[in-house]
């Protein structure tokens, strides 16, 4: 595989919204490097046709009634925040 | 009589007949939790809950009700597992002061099994890791020897189990995570057949993967939680509809004839002598009691970790995108700029390093451009590592093997080479990749005093099978 570079180091980070610090990159980037290299040896076995495994029950198109069903009321959901909360609203920074 | 020590048969006997009572039991935990507090297994206590549900089975006794099973005994849960009002935290940064709304489906089993609730338990961050050493709140020690990890990500549950702190502790295990601790503290644990347990309520980390199963003193203690936990639920479903059998029934059977097969790909190069040594003893044992030996071949265990370590990753990083910090946990302090900074803020700052680095490789190996050479031929390896063991199975009955190719290391001894970490899980992630379930009993320790389990995989939906043998094998190894 190609070599794992900085500057791809900050362009995933980007996609997963995730900063790393400049005094650490370098030393990420190796170790990212390492996994990656290491995840080659996928290359050696032969999967020409071979399906893909997404999960292991065989289970497809699980159905359920469309019945509503109260789950919890609107105080048990507001009190799960650490957030402030504020007319039964839970109050985030504004981000405008 | 040393009530932490008892088993789920010895408590239920004492609280049947009024040798001691729920409360005294409970009590008997918490004072062995603060007593052993350095090593630093629980998230958060719920020690007046806890007690309140231990009254109320004494009350169901001293009136001559039936109590289920497992009422009135203490157990332990991961700090993945949501009970309503309770903090839970995946032991992450990014879900401070998170109290879920709701219980898990396994936590509601308990609940109405009258389970009694004692905390939760440290684990590797989102149960990312092979050591419990990710966890914000620091790692936990382990109680054989406190200069060493407990092995993880449920080394917390591990560690509940082997100081006495409680009698039993659900756990979960994606690529090992309840077998390699189980063997590095000396308690037994089960990984399950995927889909047995249901995983709502559970804080995912990859969802092709997630198992929740039980530590316990002895094997049937996991026995006796699975009757409880096992099952399909309407709220999961990757949850087949299969019949729950009474897993004690056959859990004395003879293992006469039993087959089993020892795959050498599992005795990896540079396995601890010691290690391999006990394993193989373990294995004879079995033998002495009837078992036939055959030698089988699992060839793609040569790939099972690269498979893990792009599959796992990916599910990780789609599981991890909804921690935003907009409905619940951290909040960035100062200025934000727009809703982007934001969530680089409460991401970058709520995330270990091993959390990035994981979301980061599943965000490389799902993105454009490199999809099909990495997810999707990781994907069809995952196929080629399940026909393997459909093979093998055709030969035994059971699969028997390390759980790790070492005892427990060294806190911090793996800590700055993730790639060594990942390889510590060689033993376990290729009956995760399976959906098999697989077992680990303890089978000795090594000159050191480092305890070693015995891995015993069998095919889907065998639990019976391994829980007769591991009982077995626990009742004839002295």
């Amino acid at each position: 595989m190609a070599k794992i570079t900085t500057d791809d180091v900050r362009r995933i980070a980007a996609l997963a919204r995730i900063t790393i610090d400049e005094s650490q990159l370098d030393a990420f980037t190796k170790r990212f490097q390492d996994v990656m290299r290491y995840i080659d040896i996928l290359n050696e076995p032969n999967t020409e046709n071979v399906e893909p495994t997404a999960q292991v029950t065989g289970l497809t198109q699980v159905m359920r009634a469309d019945a509503v069903k109260r789950y919890c009321d609107k105080s048990g959901l507001l009190d799960c925040s650490s957030l402030p909360i504020e007319r039964g609203q839970i109050k985030v920074k504004s981000v405008f | 009589m040393e009530l932490k020590k008892l088993d789920i048969e010895g408590a239920r006997a004492g609280l049947i007949n009024k040798n001691f009572s729920a409360e005294e039991l409970v009590k008997a935990c918490f004072e062995q939790i603060r007593l052993k507090e350095d090593l630093n297994v629980f998230v958060s206590l719920s020690e007046e809950s806890a007690l309140n549900t231990a009254k109320t089975v004494d009350n169901k006794i001293a009136k001559g009700e039936e109590i289920s099973t497992l009422a009135g005994i203490p157990c332990s849960l991961k700090d993945v597992v949501c009970t309503e009002g309770v903090l839970t935290t995946a032991s992450s940064h990014i879900l401070a002061g998170y109290k879920p709304p709701f219980d898990a489906v396994v936590a509601k089993r308990l609940k109405e099994a009258d389970a009694v609730f004692v905390g939760k338990t440290n684990t590797d961050e989102f149960t990312c890791g092979a050591s419990t050493e990710t966890s914000y709140y620091g790692p936990t020690k382990n109680p054989v020897d406190q200069e060493r990890v407990p092995g993880g990500s449920s080394g917390g549950c591990a560690a509940s189990i082997a100081a006495d702190m409680c009698v039993y502790s659900i756990g979960t295990d994606t690529g090992g995570s309840i077998r390699q601790p189980a063997s590095f503290c000396g308690v037994p644990g089960l990984k399950v057949t995927y889909g047995l347990v249901p995983r709502s309520g559970v804080i995912s980390m990859a969802s092709s993967w997630d198992t929740i199963g039980p530590f316990g003193k002895t094997v049937k203690d996991l026995a006796y939680v699975l009757q409880v936990i096992a099952g399909h639920s309407e709220m999961d479903s990757t949850t087949p509809e299969v019949a729950i059998p009474d897993f004690m029934a056959n859990i004395e059977k003879s293992v006469k004839n039993l087959v089993i097969g020892i795959p050498g790909e599992f005795f990896v190069d540079g396995i601890d002598p010691e290690v391999e040594e006990l394993t193989r003893m373990a294995i004879r044992n079995l033998e002495r009691q009837g078992a036939r030996l055959v030698d089988v071949s699992i060839p793609t265990v040569k790939y099972a970790v690269a498979c893990y370590y792009v599959l796992t990753p990916s599910e990780v990083s789609a599981n991890m995108a909804r921690y935003d910090g907009i409905r619940y946990g951290l909040v960035p302090k100062g200025e934000i700029r727009d809703l982007e900074d934001y969530y680089y803020r409460v991401r970058s700052n709520g995330f270990g390093e091993e959390m990035k680095r994981r979301i980061m490789i599943g965000t490389y190996a799902l993105s454009s451009g490199y999809y099909d050479a990495y997810y999707l031929k990781a994907q069809k390896v995952r196929t080629l590592i399940i026909e393997d063991f459909k093979r093998a199975f055709t030969e035994c009955d059971v699969i028997a093997a390390p759980v790790s190719p070492f005892p427990a290391f060294k806190i911090g001894e793996k800590a700055d080479d993730p790639l060594a970490m990942y390889l510590a899980d060689v033993c376990t992630i290729p009956a995760s990749a399976s959906g098999i379930p697989a077992l680990s009993v303890p089978c000795g320790n090594t000159k050191e005093g480092l305890p070693v389990g015995l891995q015993l995989m069998a095919p889907q939906f065998g639990e019976s099978l391994l829980l007769n043998v591991g009982n077995i094998y626990e009742k004839t190894s002295g």
